[in-house]
């Protein structure tokens, strides 16, 4: 939310010049071999990918703060619940797991949420003074009910075949269908949440937010009938081809050897290549999609509601609903990202979902690239996410070469040592320094 | 039926505990409640600060020990609580200083000032991490318990134990210590009641003559205070491990917003509520059930596994926002 509105007109050469920027580390990543850089395109395509994923992260991060003003902290927690979709969709079904409990879990969890709809009907419907008795009744029978659905059918799941599965495993259906599912379930879950806390103060919803996004993380660790938990999914089926089967086709091979690069490296360039295709095609569609909706009559109302809630309230507008409506689509963008980062990685481990690189350094991409403009955001997040990789590798590198003159002890060693952590301080101020002397970003918007 | 039994086996495996953490969450929930009401924003570097200070504290403990200062039966810790309080409260005041006053004196959107406090969360987290390392530490050195399970049995005769450690002990008595500080303070000092009276109107506030720019550094060292105390009790009771303060940040806040946002007796009602909640809805009733001459079969009793401890307080958050967003001791919510 960009708060000095009258600023002048930034250069409209901001985008192409950042764009050009990116360009250049990625090209001198891929070519030069030094203290600063790989020289090798596959770790320069790797960054390039994440960084379109972070992009389309950021992108929905940007809707819910850039268009309204919402402060999502539970960014994780909805990318991890995209990230499910590729499990229960694309993987192989696991042979018993459906017959051992598969429809009385699902059962439960129709009675769970059935619970929670009955009592918010009980709760408006009863007149007042029986309310409170009908809404706990019908919430401990449905408690009851559905631990007495889910519990049995939980452990039959999760003992067939509990070396190998043990989950319900998936439909087996084309990793790409996914993709909107993922989007479907981070949406579904943003409604419940801002249902119940938008419309009260903005801090409410930054907080009720920061706890979904724990409770959702808790759930993938922890229910191993759904997604095996910690002990992960592996060999998520792909949408592009395999490296080890690129190198075993002949064609392949005369191409590599045509173009004189070992097969190994050729197949995981080519890859990359492939994902990082289908990521450009799903970001330039999304960000299509953004600037079309930002210069509809809906576009202005989002951000005369930004500008002004208590003016745009009283022209009429549905200041909550409209609310309400960007955080979902906002959570529906970052859930889709959830399922492509899954996709990409053929890997389910939901320990990897870690709050301060998954929600907060999405922050940092969006206030760096330009809150409120679309193409900002995305290549702030490009930016900041090679420059999240790379600080890793110049952190302790910067660090040796600053105690080259001490001498070797153990303040020395654990100055080395710490330099890991760095990159979090280094985050922190850039995010300051953004926050407080650019508040508009590196790509303002218009 | 054997009630006495029944009721050791609460007080051990509820009461104490939920006490203990209760009291770790009450100190940290006053806190954000103190900036909430004098600078308007929820610090999401709350939970950090708290790892700061307990880092700073875990310093000055072994420095303490490493000259052979001891106060045994205590903790060290105790004893090296002041230097921690000082120097997070440093930290706390260059913070103002050089991010949230330039807010501050522009005025600018909460939402901003919370924006910046997660900038701060990062730093405050780099440096933790950076002093003192990632890894589990524990420094509670001198006695363990002050009753110990064996003791409690051989005393008493009951085939249930009780242990009551020295960190919870100490935990209640220090946080019954603070909070008494606090209501003196804010309640019959010249400097708490200008503190109240610009958290209440603050431009009454100013016209009166009240230093703006004195109270929000005493409401920082005060902040800084609690929120070392705090973490340096939860840090004795449990294990010191910086990302651990990062997840105690949601059941601060729920605590802060049962009581309601900007009421300091609320926070520590809401700190109770959610630590009592959190371990009676994780904890398996069956032991206490059958001391009470009910047959449960196989049930474990157990509403919620311990993994999801983190749900309860969400729940809790969610009741209120929806039936009471003002909080049970009707704070701001504006």
């Amino acid at each position: 939310m960009a708060t000095s509105r009258q600023a002048e007109a930034a250069s409209p050469w901001r985008a192409p010049i950042l764009l050009a920027v990116l360009v250049v580390l990625f090209v001198l990543e891929g070519t030069m071999r030094n203290a600063l850089f790989s020289g090798s395109w596959n770790t320069s395509l790797a960054i390039l990918n994440m960084g379109l994923i972070s992009a389309i992260m950021a992108l929905g991060v940007n809707m819910q703060w850039g268009y309204a003003g919402l402060f999502n902290s539970g960014v994780v927690g909805f990318l991890a619940l995209g990230g499910l979709a590729p499990v229960l969709i694309s993987v192989a079904p696991v042979q018993g797991a459906w017959s051992a409990g598969g429809l009385r879990v699902l059962a439960a969890l129709v009675v769970g949420l059935g619970t929670l709809g009955l009592a918010a009907i009980v709760w408006r419907r009863l007149p007042k003074r029986s309310r409170v008795l009908g809404l706990l009744a019908v919430l401990i029978v449905g408690f009851v009910a559905y631990r007495w659905l889910f519990d049995p059918a939980v452990n039959a799941i999760e003992a067939n075949q509990s070396a190998q599965f043990g989950n319900l495993g998936g439909l087996g259906l084309p990793v790409l269908l996914s993709w909107p599912v993922g989007a479907a379930f981070a949406a579904a879950a943003a409604w419940g949440v801002g249902k119940v806390a938008l419309g009260l103060r903005s801090d409410y919803l930054a907080i009720a937010t920061l706890g979904i996004g724990e409770i959702i993380v808790a759930v993938l660790k922890n229910e191993e009938w759904l997604a095996r938990g910690v002990k992960n999914v592996t060999g998520i089926p792909r949408p592009v081809p395999y490296e080890i089967n690129l190198q075993r086709d002949p064609a392949f091979i005369e191409r590599a050897e045509s173009w004189g690069m070992s097969v190994a490296e050729l197949s995981g360039i080519w890859v990359k290549l492939c994902y990082a295709g289908l990521f450009i095609v799903v970001l330039l569609l999304l960000i299509l999609l953004a600037e079309l909706s930002l210069k509809s009559p809906w576009g202005r109302m989002m951000r005369a509601i930004r500008d002004n809630e208590v003016a745009a309230e009283a022209m009429g507008k549905d200041v909550t609903g409209r609310h309400l409506q960007i955080f979902v689509i906002g959570c529906a963008v970052i859930g889709l990202a959830g399922a492509m980062m899954i996709t990409q990685d053929g890997l389910m481990a939901p320990t990897q979902y870690n709050p301060l690189r998954y929600t907060f350094l999405i922050w940092v991409m969006v206030i760096v690239g330009g809150s409120g403009n679309n193409w900002g955001a995305a290549l702030g997040a490009i930016l900041i996410w090679f420059l999240w990789i790379k600080v890793e590798v110049w952190g302790p590198q910067l660090i040796g070469f600053l105690t080259l003159p001490l001498p070797d002890g153990s303040l020395k060693q654990h100055l080395l040592d710490s330099s890991a952590h760095m990159r979090f301080i280094a985050m922190g101020l850039i995010l300051l320094l953004v926050l407080r002397f650019s508040p508009r970003g590196l790509v303002p918007e218009k | 039926m054997d009630i006495l039994n029944a009721l050791v086996a609460f007080l051990n495996f509820v009461f104490i505990p939920a006490a203990a953490y209760g009291a770790q969450l009450a100190l940290g929930a006053l806190g954000v409640t103190l900036i909430y009401g004098i600078l308007r924003f929820s610090n999401f570097a709350h939970g950090d600060t708290m790892a700061f200070g307990a880092a700073m504290t875990i310093f000055a403990t072994w420095a303490l020990q490493a000259i052979g200062v001891s106060i045994y039966p205590l903790p060290t810790a105790l004893l090296a609580l002041p230097f921690g309080i000082a120097a997070t409260a440093l930290l706390a005041l260059g913070t103002d200083r050089v991010v949230y006053r330039y807010y501050r004196q522009k005025k600018s959107d909460p939402i901003i000032l919370v924006m910046a406090s997660v900038g701060v969360m990062f730093i405050m987290n780099g440096l933790t991490r950076v002093l003192i390392g990632v890894d589990e530490i524990r420094f509670d050195d001198g006695a363990r318990f002050v009753i110990d399970v064996r003791s409690f049995r051989e005393w008493t005769g009951l085939t249930e134990g009780l242990a009551l450690r020295t960190t919870q002990l100490i935990t209640l008595v220090v946080a019954v210590l603070v909070v008494w500080a606090l209501f003196w303070f804010l309640n019959r000092t010249r400097s708490g009641k200008a503190m109240r009276a610009y958290s209440d109107n603050e431009d009454l506030a100013l016209l009166s003559g009240i230093d703006p720019e004195r109270v929000v550094r005493m409401t920082w060292i005060i902040a800084a205070a609690l929120a070392t105390i705090a973490g340096a009790l939860y840090g004795l009771d449990k294990a010191f491990k910086p990302f651990n303060y990062f997840q105690i940040l949601l059941p601060i806040f729920a605590a802060a917003i049962v009581g309601g946002l900007g009421s300091p007796i609320g926070a520590i009602a809401g700190g109770f509520i959610v630590a009592f909640s959190e371990v009676a809805i994780t904890y398996p009733w069956k032991k206490v059930a059958e001391y009470l001459g009910f047959d449960t079969g196989s049930a474990m009793l157990q509403l919620m596994s311990t993994e999801y401890k983190f749900a309860v307080s969400f729940v809790i958050l969610i009741v209120v926002l929806l039936f009471r967003p003002t909080g049970l001791f009707r704070g701001k919510a504006y």
